[in-house]
């Protein structure tokens, strides 16, 4: 009988520990045009005010204790009392479920953006991406390649049209590379033998920058690129101007 | 009672087999490796300072010469530094007298594993001597480990030998704690720093063959020409990654744990209460070692591995936090009803608090996949390893030094000057990396010299930076020149002078002889080290 209730707490505080964070984080996850940067944004402000709590009151306890149990004379002991059987299991099993229950709620928030960042949208302009030691190359679909000189500053970069997915097939010809886009909050490493990917929304036109983020020698701290976001008329005009120059 | 030996003979030093000295050994060599490895630091700091070259002599080459103090720094703090300063000096000098044993189960094995780290300390520096200076950082990722003219096999002759060492250590020391304990002394009444160590050196035992194998197929790949990490015949590029960090990623935990062992013996000491939830906190370190093997992903999250793995290592990579916030519960629950009395060891004691909360905290956001993929690579990533493994594990080896320090010098230590070497380091160490943690938010990629394609700010938050740095530098000079005039000139110590309840200060001399116990050790039913009543 005891058994049998003991387990039946046991499924609940489980049920409890994994089920609701996952409900929780999926409340209201839907949202019409995904933006990953805006929604990594907002996880991390979220992630941030988890932490400020759990760092806050460990280190208020810590610290209020080191504080308040100085030892006043010389000798003196401390007077911990002797922890029952029932409260050290209380110890160590609530916090541990309070500690899953967290986990498992950061877990599935993470999962649900992660799931934006995968799945590319289905009108998402492709461009394919070749690192080399140490540069980039951009191919759009229509065999327009376009490249970027960080020393001269000259070249177009990647060079994007607001308001569209863009989704970059990437490999490399030498050594590992990552594609790193700080303000799309999103990086890929790129190597030989594999093609990886990672889609971004420009949302506003304006000029940003891409940049080498695995260790890959020398120039590694020069491997960087523009990345253009124009208005989607604009950005036809370039293209059809860059397809003559190419013809 | 002293049974100091008659005059200092190096010989008796270099071919001892007492594990006591073999602890100091591994002590001054670690100690060696870390000194030159914070030269780096500096060096890396002084180049950070302004975009552009800084101290390298020009853009072309700056690369060269910057990859090559960021390989060493890497590389020797590590495996030079860490490991050997926590699973090599402190759980060689302190493991067997805190069981009541008079050696390790192999001395002469012991022996071996010191020079096998010496000879490794002795191959890593040799990267100022070799023209083709190694340039692979401590992962050595290929194919560029392959590709690169910088010389490869020293890295993995400095890993091959180390690793030998450590993999001596682990068998040595899992014995030693098995069979050797003094009578009366059961599982359940060790000391957390034992129990530390053993966690540790099991997960050493598992994955440091796997590391040991991982670069040896780079050795063949760069200098026999076999393909094993070529994709272009039918090799694969991330079976490294994978087997690296399947090593790499428990490391972290054969570092962390000796290090929390630390803490707690001078909670306990020095708060002259008994651990809180000892039970708990052991189980929260055997929970450490399942789960240390099943996280290496983490380090993997944006380097095209399957999706389903980037998720369900996300998960365990989390979960990480359950052992270790029982393990933190236990640490400042020793506090609760103390009488704590402040000396260096708790002064570091106390910064260990925060330490553990932000180092540890700021690996969450690392653990969520999604928000790794903006954060990895990032000085923030940066900024959270240096405040756990770095700053936390090296304020350990500071607090062990300086808390054991009488024991093994029979001297005290100018309390003074450790104090103001405490105070350098900490301030030094905030001031160094907090501002790395706001630029690493906002791009600021790791490894890298010159930033001129990052906003201006970027620069002033890199010369607090070099600045903290610099304070660091300071406190070390303080702490580490203490230890070597104090060990000469301190004034003589009593064989117990914090009031421990451990065997190592109970039942031995100040320092202590060859045998290291007058009698042996038999301890009563209910014995425990903590038992201040």
């Amino acid at each position: 009988m005891r058994k049998k209730s003991m387990k039946r707490v046991v499924s609940v505080m489980a049920m409890l520990g994994v089920g609701l964070p996952i409900l929780w984080a999926h409340a209201g996850a839907q949202g019409a045009v995904p933006d990953p940067a805006a929604s990594w944004n907002h996880l991390w402000h979220e992630v941030l005010v988890d932490l400020f709590v759990i760092g806050g009151v460990f280190l208020a306890a810590g610290l209020f204790w080191v504080y308040k149990y100085r030892a006043t004379r010389p000798g003196q002991i401390g007077t911990a009392p002797k922890l029952t059987a029932l409260a050290a299991i209380g110890f160590a099993v609530i916090p541990a479920f309070l500690f899953m229950a967290d986990d498992f709620y950061l877990a599935a928030k993470g999962w649900t953006v992660w799931n934006e960042y995968r799945n590319v949208p289905r009108n998402a302009l492709e461009v394919k991406v070749t690192g080399m030691m140490w540069n980039w190359t951009f191919e759009y679909d229509n065999g327009v390649v376009t490249t970027f000189d960080p020393d001269s500053k000259t070249g177009d970069g990647l060079v994007v049209p607001v308001g569209r997915a863009v989704v970059l097939r990437m490999t490399s010809t030498d050594v590992v590379h990552s594609f790193f886009l700080p303000e799309y909050r999103v990086k890929e490493d790129l190597m030989p033998g594999r093609v990886t990917y990672l889609w971004f929304q420009p949302k506003a036109a304006g000029e940003t920058l891409a940049t080498c983020a695995e260790f890959c020698g020398n120039r590694h701290s020069f491997m960087w690129t523009k990345v253009k976001a124009v208005p989607a008329a604009e950005f036809d005009t370039w293209m059809a101007g860059m397809k003559r120059q190419g013809a | 009672m002293s049974t100091a030996s008659s005059g200092f003979k190096l010989s008796e030093w270099l071919f001892t087999t007492d594990h006591k000295r073999i602890g100091v050994l591994y002590l001054i060599g670690s100690v060696a490796a870390f000194a030159v490895a914070g030269i780096m630091a500096l060096l890396i700091r002084l180049e950070q300072m302004s975009p552009g070259p800084t101290i390298v002599s020009d853009a072309y080459v700056g690369g060269d010469q910057y990859n090559v103090w960021l390989y060493f720094h890497g590389a020797a703090m590590i495996l030079g530094f860490l490991i050997p300063g926590l699973t090599g000096f402190a759980a060689n000098y302190l493991l067997p007298l805190m069981i009541g044993a008079k050696d390790v189960a192999f001395p002469r094995i012991n022996a071996l594993s010191v020079w096998l780290f010496w000879a490794g300390i002795v191959v890593a520096l040799l990267t100022f001597v070799v023209p083709d200076k190694p340039d692979v950082m401590w992962t050595g990722y290929p194919p560029y480990s392959i590709k690169t003219g910088g010389n490869l096999a020293l890295y993995v002759f400095t890993v091959h030998l180390i690793g030998f060492s450590s993999i001596l250590a682990s068998v040595n020391f899992l014995v030693t704690i098995t069979y050797m304990r003094a009578p009366g002394i059961g599982w359940f009444q060790l000391n957390m720093f034992t129990w530390s160590c053993f966690t540790a050196f099991i997960i050493q035992l598992v994955f440091v063959p796997v590391l040991a194998a991982a670069v040896t197929l780079l050795l063949l790949d760069r200098y026999l020409g076999t393909h094993f990490y070529d994709p272009a015949n039918g090799g694969d590029v991330l079976l490294y990654q994978n087997l690296f960090w399947f090593y790499s990623h428990p490391a972290v935990y054969v570092i962390f744990l000796p290090a929390m062992g630390i803490f707690y013996e001078i909670y306990a000491t020095m708060a002259k209460n008994p651990i809180f939830n000892y039970k708990a906190a052991v189980y929260g370190m055997c929970g450490i070692v399942l789960i240390s093997g099943e996280v290496w992903v983490h380090h993997l999250y944006y380097s095209g591995m399957p999706d389903w793995l980037r998720i369900g290592q996300m998960v365990t990579t989390l979960l990480i936090s359950v052992p270790v916030g029982l393990m933190t519960i236990s640490l400042f629950g020793t506090l609760y009803r103390g009488a704590i009395t402040f000396n260096t060891p708790m002064y570091y004691g106390t910064a260990a608090l925060y330490l553990l909360i932000i180092g540890g905290l700021t690996g969450i956001p690392l653990a969520i996949t999604v928000l790794s993929v903006h954060l990895g690579e990032t000085s923030f990533t940066h900024a959270h390893f240096h405040f756990i493994m770095g700053i936390f594990a090296t304020f350990s080896v500071f607090a062990a030094v300086d808390f054991w320090f009488p024991k093994i010098a029979g001297r005290m230590l100018n309390e003074k000057q450790a104090r103001l070497g405490f105070w350098f380091n900490f301030i030094g160490v905030n001031v160094t990396f907090w501002p790395l943690f706001i630029i690493g938010v906002q791009g600021m990629p790791r490894r890298y010299w010159d930033y001129s394609q990052f906003p201006p700010h970027f620069a002033d938050y890199h010369k607090v930076a070099t600045i903290g740095a610099f304070i660091v530098a300071i406190g070390m000079v303080l702490t580490i020149s203490n230890w070597i005039i104090s060990a000469i000139k301190g004034q003589r110590a009593t064989d117990n002078p914090w009031g421990s309840r451990s065997l190592e200060w109970t039942h031995t001399a100040t320092p202590p002889g060859p045998g290291n116990f007058p009698k042996d050790v038999v301890v009563e039913a209910g014995w425990t080290p903590y038992d201040y009543k």
